[in-house]
């Protein structure tokens, strides 16, 4: 398995990363290199093997419906670059 | 006073021969002293907070007022936690982490936050924003990673305690490498709440010190359950208990002869080998046992913890906190792509995209589940394993520190935590506890336990550090 | 020429949850509270935060699958769905794949061409995202989080809706089901309800579906059937035209009728999936399932059958009764207390009172009219104190005045005249004032006997009992 260039630029898309064309090409080699060596996991035979997606052994703990959460409008919003007193704010969205 | 264990330092403390701000001071100077040489802490403080001496005073635990490190990537309220990222280099957690918290309410005194490899992701603490951390015992080496700097802050004294965080192998490496001791804990054991997130399902806080004693007291105070995080384990906490002698005497040690083979460097062989002769000498038996899938742990790993991580730091859009460009931006994708690119390190975005890919469709199915598949086979190798032993007894690390910049491209820095991933991948509490040093560097040894057993392993290193002294020695340059 | 298209239709609706906090935290769900005043540090996705489910919205989306009738798994399991958004912080959404809560079930709806079963492919758990906010500033988007996190289920249903009517029948069944269960305050307003719509063409009896759009974000029955007829209409002609449709999401806008191209959410359409590492998987227990079974009300198609069976109630009457939340509780209360029977009962409600409902655009829970009155009416029609003319009448009192029913026939004298011998009397003294009719009645003219009872109900204005009097009239008219 190996990334081409084409697929290396619609992952970056997705992961909302810049490359330069010069970049690309050497991630294309570094990330390729660790492709490699992943692609020997395909080898082993897991037809009866469901996947461990976790390696908790229990179940799913439950919180009761509560309000347990007081404001922290001004706290919050005072860690952000851009925002008034009541937004948060980003460049112009077109939907 | 630096050598003293934690029991010591509480004897004294108790008895007022030196009260927490003094201790504190001590440690305090230290890290100003050293720093600059070492680079292993992002922030020093300037002071010890009054809030802390103020608990530290009223708490009865055997840790109050006993001084410590925190890793950047636990969030501490009101004090910068940067996860060693430019993106986050001027960020203020209005919260704790609970463990942070924890360790606070049992008396310990924070000193400051330890530099680490960027988000955790790296083996040499070269990756950090704020520059790659120095090995004490020599400083053109690297402290591993990605704890390096909790690890290099210990071995030099700079503090007797230190936080950090295990994913594949990021506490038990640059412990065996710094010539300390360092415990994760079962998946589970402490709580992730607020910690900042690598990969989730694998990420685990544990605890850096000078001995398996010291790490079993601080263990203790900062493990439990938390319902803040849904994968911390209800079961009840254990006590932790020294150990007064060092018999080992029908304590079955399971040991891989292969990974032993596959150790290259006929030194760390020798030292591996004399350590596992200690054990026998004081009445343990060796086991042969086998985890047949374990060559596939490095693969798996390197999918699944970039995956994770993919989204974790999906987060980081410079929108709510953290660094966002100062160049204009088109629109909003343009300010994404800015500001990740500018905030996130090379090593980090290499595994956001190598994450990405995993995902993708058409590859979610062949590498990504594949992965987990291998996930279950691995946990079930271990689960074969403990049918037979107690314990297991197996390398840390398959060389010792190496020099920086000596490792550049990723797979070959990657191939180097082939025996701490399967631990990792499994969940099971494990540690490194230092051995016979080659070449005046130090060298680990890694106990894994079954999972939830941390007791077996820590006092088993408990007893081994009260036949052998690797764990007392120190680099000199820091007496 | 133009071509016959069938039109094919498939839902997914949001049916925002009725709880006090959010799906993974402890803030305040509450709507309307000012901007980025309900946002934990999870919801504004804080470095170290982790998610722990609300119980009750997990019940809730059991309540729902229960109720239509669907595979509950043992296990089911959250997953991230990875995107880019400012409203939505951790850059991706809580959400289920591949285990969702609730798996395939099924719900009745009335369509014209009359009742019909939807299958639902599944419904599942999500987090909702923020608000993006585009007046407030011309050069900033604004963001409040507060809708960040609550809750959602989103019901997925199968293609197998044909018209817009159809789809506006479905979503109001389901509408009307999430709010019979008390699991959503059903505010359209407010967006506790919304759809999106995947609409497509394809020729007549063709086996293939065509390419669909998806109309995002519908949040009124009425625009939604608006929405999907233009959208039918556009894609006819794009077909038509020898063009073809492209799988896309667009927007509906209300004040043009018109749908429109999205293009803020085409680029990034991978959303990798995969099973939340910071969640372990949730075992439904029998138990838990049992407790929410137990806490359901009595749904609409187990009365229907109720109806049929235990009150012998026409088909199309009981379905009327059973499937309005209101009038079933109403008929049922009434019921209880009254010796009229329940197919008379039935019928005196569907007609009469919804027509005095209709007449006043009244709802029944709004009204003045007790069930316990309106079993007194009952009660007086069957023993035949006041016919159903007069009941209509002493009904309408009540509607105005609140009054029972038996205080109202005694103080307006409406009771039917019941004693025997007093219309034996009135009887008589007719028949004698009208020899020539009686000619003709006996003369074979039958029509003749509906004379003489519209002469004893004027006479009586009405109260005379037409039961008595059409046994006297016929004995005194024979009898000679």
């Amino acid at each position: 398995m190996s990334i081409n260039r084409k697929e290396l630029t619609e992952i970056a898309n997705l992961a909302k990363l810049d490359l330069n064309a010069e970049q690309t090409q050497q991630v294309c080699q570094s990330l390729n290199q660790i492709t490699d060596m992943v692609e020997r996991i395909k080898k082993a035979d897991t037809a009866q093997v469901d996947p461990m997606f976790h390696p908790c052994d229990f179940w799913m703990p439950l919180r009761k419906d509560v309000v347990t959460e007081a404001t922290h409008k001004e706290q919050l919003l005072a860690l952000a670059k851009q925002a008034d007193a009541d937004f948060y704010l980003v460049p112009k969205v077109i939907e | 006073m630096i050598n003293l264990s934690l029991r010591e330092l509480n004897q004294l403390l108790t008895s007022k021969q030196i009260s927490p701000a003094e201790l504190g001071s001590v440690y305090l100077d230290r890290c100003r002293q050293f720093n600059p040489t070492l680079n292993a802490l992002i922030h020093v403080q300037n002071d010890l907070a009054a809030a802390d001496l103020l608990t530290a005073d009223r708490s009865q635990s055997i840790l109050a007022g006993i001084p410590l490190i925190h890793k950047d990537l636990f969030s501490t309220k009101g004090v910068t936690t940067s996860a060693a990222s430019r993106m986050l280099a001027d960020y203020v957690p209005p919260f704790d982490a609970t463990v942070v918290g924890r360790l606070r309410d049992a008396g310990m005194v924070s000193l400051g936050k330890a530099n680490m490899d960027e988000f955790a992701m790296g083996s040499s603490n070269e990756y950090s924003y704020f520059g790659a951390v120095n090995n004490p015992w020599d400083l053109s080496r690297v402290p591993g990673g990605s704890s390096g700097g909790s690890a290099a802050a210990v071995a030099a004294r700079l503090t007797p305690v230190a936080t950090a965080s295990d994913t594949g192998g990021s506490i038990r490496q640059p412990a065996a490498m710094c010539g300390i001791t360092g415990i994760k804990p079962s998946y589970g054991r402490a709580s992730r709440y607020g910690m900042i997130a690598f990969a989730s399902s694998l990420d685990q806080a544990g605890v850096m010190a000078v001995s398996a004693d010291d790490c079993g007291l601080v263990l203790e105070a900062m493990m439990g359950h938390d319902d803040k995080d849904s994968t911390s384990i209800l079961a009840e906490p254990w006590r932790w208990q020294a150990p007064q002698e060092a018999s080992m005497q029908g304590l079955k040690v399971g040991v891989i002869p292969d990974w032993i083979e596959q150790l290259k460097d006929n030194d760390i062989k020798r030292s591996t080998q004399q350590a596992l002769d200690t054990l026998v000498s004081k009445g343990a038996e060796l086991i042969e046992v086998d985890l047949p899938h374990a060559d596939l742990a490095v693969a798996a790993y390197y999918i699944l913890a970039p995956a994770e991580a993919s989204a974790n730091l999906a987060r980081f859009d410079g929108i709510r906190y953290g660094h966002q460009s100062a160049e204009p931006c088109d629109d909003i994708n343009d300010m994404y792509r800015k500001s990740r690119n500018e905030g996130f390190g090379q090593e980090v975005q290499r595994r956001i995209m190598l994450g990405t890919w995993a995902l993708s469709s058409g590859y979610y199915d062949d590498y990504y589940c594949q992965a987990q598949r291998i996930r279950r086979l691995i946990s079930e190798d271990f689960k074969q394993a403990f049918s037979k032993v107690d314990i297991m007894a197996v390398p840390v690390s398959p060389e010792v520190a190496f020099k920086q910049g000596e490792k550049s491209d990723g797979v070959s820095m990657y191939q180097a935590d082939q025996f701490t991933i399967p631990a990792s991948l499994a969940g099971l509490p494990c540690m490194s506890m230092p051995i016979q040093p080659v070449r005046g560097l130090p060298v680990g040894l890694q106990l894994i336990g079954p999972y939830f057993n941390e007791q077996v392993i820590l006092s088993t290193a408990a007893r081994f550090q009260l036949v052998t002294d690797y764990h007392l020695q120190m680099p000199e340059a820091f007496l | 020429m133009s071509q016959q298209w069938d039109v094919v239709i498939g839902l997914e609706i949001h049916v925002r949850l009725a709880l006090d906090s959010k799906l993974f935290s402890g803030a305040s769900a509450q709507y309307g509270a000012s901007p980025n005043s309900q946002v934990s540090f999870l919801d504004a996705a804080l470095p170290g935060t982790l998610p722990v489910v609300n119980e009750q919205a997990i019940d809730y989306a059991l309540r729902f699958g229960l109720s239509i009738d669907a595979k509950i798994p043992e296990v089911t399991r959250f997953a991230r769905k990875n995107y880019f958004y400012p409203d939505l912080p951790k850059g991706y959404q809580i959400s289920q794949m591949d285990d969702p809560i609730v798996g395939r079930g099924q719900i009745d709806i009335e369509t014209e061409k009359g009742p019909k079963i939807v299958n639902i492919t599944r419904a599942h758990l999500e987090e909702d995202a923020g608000k993006s906010i585009h007046d407030e500033y011309d050069d900033w988007t604004a963001i409040d989080l507060n809708r960040a996190g609550t809750a959602l289920i989103e019901v997925v249903s199968e293609p197998e809706l044909y018209s817009a009517k159809e789809a506006v029948a479905y979503m109001r069944a389901i509408y009307n089901r999430v709010t019979f269960l008390g699991i959503c305050d059903g505010n359209l307003q407010e967006g506790s309800f919304r759809c999106d719509a995947n609409v497509s063409l394809k020729p007549k009896g063709s086996e293939a579906l065509g390419t669909r759009a998806e109309i995002k974000n519908l949040n009124s029955f009425r625009f939604i059937e608006k929405a999907i007829n233009y959208e039918i209409k556009r894609q006819k002609q794009l077909l038509e035209s020898g063009r073809t449709v492209v799988q896309e999401t667009r927007l509906y806008d209300a004040d043009k009728d018109q749908t429109r191209s999205m293009r803020g959410k085409e680029d990034a359409n991978d959303y990798r999936y995969f099973p939340d590492p910071d969640l372990p998987a949730l075992n439904i227990t029998a138990e838990r399932l049992a407790k929410q079974r137990q806490a359901m009300p009595e749904l609409p198609e187990a009365k229907f059958a109720r109806y049929c069976e235990q009150w012998q109630l026409a088909e199309d009457d009981a379905r009327q009764i059973a499937y309005d939340v209101a009038m079933a509780s109403f008929f049922e209360q009434s019921q209880a207390i009254t010796r009229a029977k329940a197919a008379e009962n039935a019928k005196f409600l569907i007609t009469d009172f919804n027509a005095l409902l209709n007449e006043h655009g009244s709802d029944l829970q709004d009204t003045k009219i007790s069930a316990g009155h309106y079993a007194g009416l009952l009660d007086a029609m069957a023993s035949g104190q006041v016919s159903r003319k007069i009941a209509k009448q002493v009904l309408n009192e009540m509607w105005t005045s609140g009054e029972a029913a038996e205080t109202i026939i005694e103080q307006q004298g409406l009771a039917q005249i019941s004693d025997s011998d007093a219309l034996r009397q009135i009887v008589t003294q007719i028949i004698a004032d009208n020899p020539n009719q009686v000619q003709q009645f006996k003369d074979g003219n039958d029509k003749m006997f509906n004379f003489f009872i519209g002469q004893v109900m004027k006479q009586t204005k009405g109260q005379a009992n037409p039961v008595q009097t059409k046994q006297i009239l016929e004995e005194l008219l024979n009898n000679d």
